[in-house]
C-alpha cells in the first residue's frame, strides 16, 4: 500500500512536468496561434449557425 | 452548518463565472472579445464565442486544432488540460465552469426532483467518455472536407453551453446571424431546452453525462494535487455524506470516484469531521481498499 501511495505520489508530480512540456511544445509549434485564430472569430458552429 | 460555509462556494462560482466572462460591454455590442487572453484556455467549460468570454474553451480549442490542417495532436491543449486536471481534477467542475454554475442555479428552483434509475444511471455515466472520444478527438480528425479540415462536431451538434452563452446573446443583437439560422440552430435550441428541463429536475445532468471536458478531469480525480480523505478511524459508516450527495458518489468506498466534483457537501454533512480536503492531503487509500 506504501508502494501505491509512493506512486501516487510521484505521478502527479510526473504529469505535472509532462503538461507543462507539453505547453511549452505546444507554443514552439505555434498552436496558440491557431488556438487565436479560431476563437478571435465568432465560431459559427458553436452557436449553431454554421 | 455556517452561512459562511453554505455560500462559499456559489460565491466562487460566481466570481469564476464573472472573471471567465469579465468583456461584459460585448453583450451589448453583440460581439466577441478578440484579444490575446483567447490563446489561453480557460479551465472550465465556457464558449469562446460568448460575447464577454476572455479566454478559450479547452474542448472547442481542441477540436479547432485538431481539425485544422496544420496539426493532427495538439500538445499546447493536452498540456493546459493536464496542467488544470493534475492541480485541481474535477473540482473545477465543482467550482470554476460557468456551465456547471448555470446547472446548479438550475436546480436550485423548488419542485420536485427526479432520481434516475441506479441502473440507467450508471450506463450513461460512460456517455461522456464516448461523446469524448467520438465527437472531440475521432470525428474532428477522420471526417474532413476536401480540404482536410474537420469540423468541431461536439460544439456543432451536442454543446448547449455554446448555444446559451454564444448563441442567444450573439442573435439577439447581430442581425446577420439571425438570417443565417436554420436546421442546426433548431436542432441545438432543441437540446438547450431539454438540457435546460433537465437541469432543473436533475443535478447536474450534462456533467454526470455528456460533458467530455469534465470527462477528462474525472480521470486525474486520483492523482491530483487536490485531495479530499476519508479517515476511516473517525468514519461511524452513517452514510449521510452518501446520502448528500448530489453526484451519487459512493463515498465509503470511493472518495475520489470519477464522479466526485469536490463540491465539498460531504465534508460539511459529516458531523465526525471524518472527511477532509485540500492540497496537502495524503491521497486515501484505506477508503479505496
Amino acid at each position: 500500500m506504501k508502494y501505491a501511495q509512493r506512486l501516487q505520489s510521484h505521478m502527479k508530480y510526473g504529469i505535472l512536468t509532462i503538461s507543462i512540456a507539453f505547453i511549452l511544445v505546444g507554443i514552439i509549434r505555434e498552436e496558440h496561434l491557431e488556438v487565436m485564430k479560431k476563437a478571435a472569430k465568432i465560431c459559427l458552429e458553436c452557436i449553431g449557425v454554421g | 452548518m455556517s452561512i459562511k460555509e453554505v455560500m462559499i462556494r456559489p460565491i466562487i462560482q460566481m466570481v469564476a463565472t464573472v472573471a471567465t466572462n469579465w468583456h461584459l460591454s460585448n453583450f451589448l455590442k453583440g460581439t466577441i472579445y478578440k484579444g490575446k487572453t483567447k490563446t489561453v484556455c480557460v479551465p472550465g467549460l465556457n464558449c469562446y464565442s460568448c460575447p464577454g468570454a476572455a479566454g478559450s474553451c479547452p474542448i472547442g480549442s481542441l477540436q479547432a486544432v485538431i481539425g485544422g490542417t496544420k496539426y493532427n495532436i495538439s500538445y499546447y491543449i493536452m498540456g493546459m488540460v493536464m496542467l488544470f486536471g493534475t492541480l485541481f481534477g474535477r473540482l473545477i467542475c465543482g467550482f470554476l465552469c460557468p456551465f456547471g454554475f448555470i446547472q446548479d442555479l438550475l436546480y436550485k428552483i423548488k419542485i420536485p426532483k427526479l432520481k434516475v434509475p441506479q441502473k440507467i444511471d450508471k450506463i450513461l455515466r460512460w456517455l461522456k467518455y464516448v461523446i469524448l472520444v467520438v465527437f472531440v478527438i475521432l470525428l474532428p480528425i477522420l471526417l474532413t472536407n476536401e480540404f482536410g479540415m474537420g469540423n468541431p462536431y461536439f460544439c456543432q451538434l451536442i454543446c448547449p453551453a455554446g448555444t446559451l452563452e454564444g448563441g442567444v446573446p450573439l442573435l439577439i443583437k447581430n442581425e446577420s446571424l439571425r438570417s443565417g439560422l436554420g436546421l442546426l440552430f433548431t436542432w441545438k435550441a432543441i437540446l438547450l431546452v431539454i438540457f435546460i428541463l433537465a437541469s432543473v429536475f436533475i443535478y447536474r445532468p450534462f456533467c454526470k453525462y455528456i460533458c467530455p471536458l469534465g470527462a477528462i478531469y474525472s480521470l486525474f480525480n486520483k492523482f491530483s494535487f487536490y485531495q479530499i480523505n476519508l479517515d476511516e478511524l473517525k468514519c461511524n459508516s452513517c452514510k449521510t455524506c452518501e446520502r448528500k450527495c448530489k453526484m451519487n458518489v459512493e463515498i465509503t468506498k470511493n472518495i475520489n470516484s470519477l464522479e466526485c466534483i469536490r463540491c465539498g457537501e460531504c465534508k460539511r454533512t459529516c458531523k465526525q469531521g471524518a472527511i477532509t480536503s485540500g492540497f496537502k492531503i495524503k491521497p486515501n487509500h484505506i477508503a479505496e481498499k
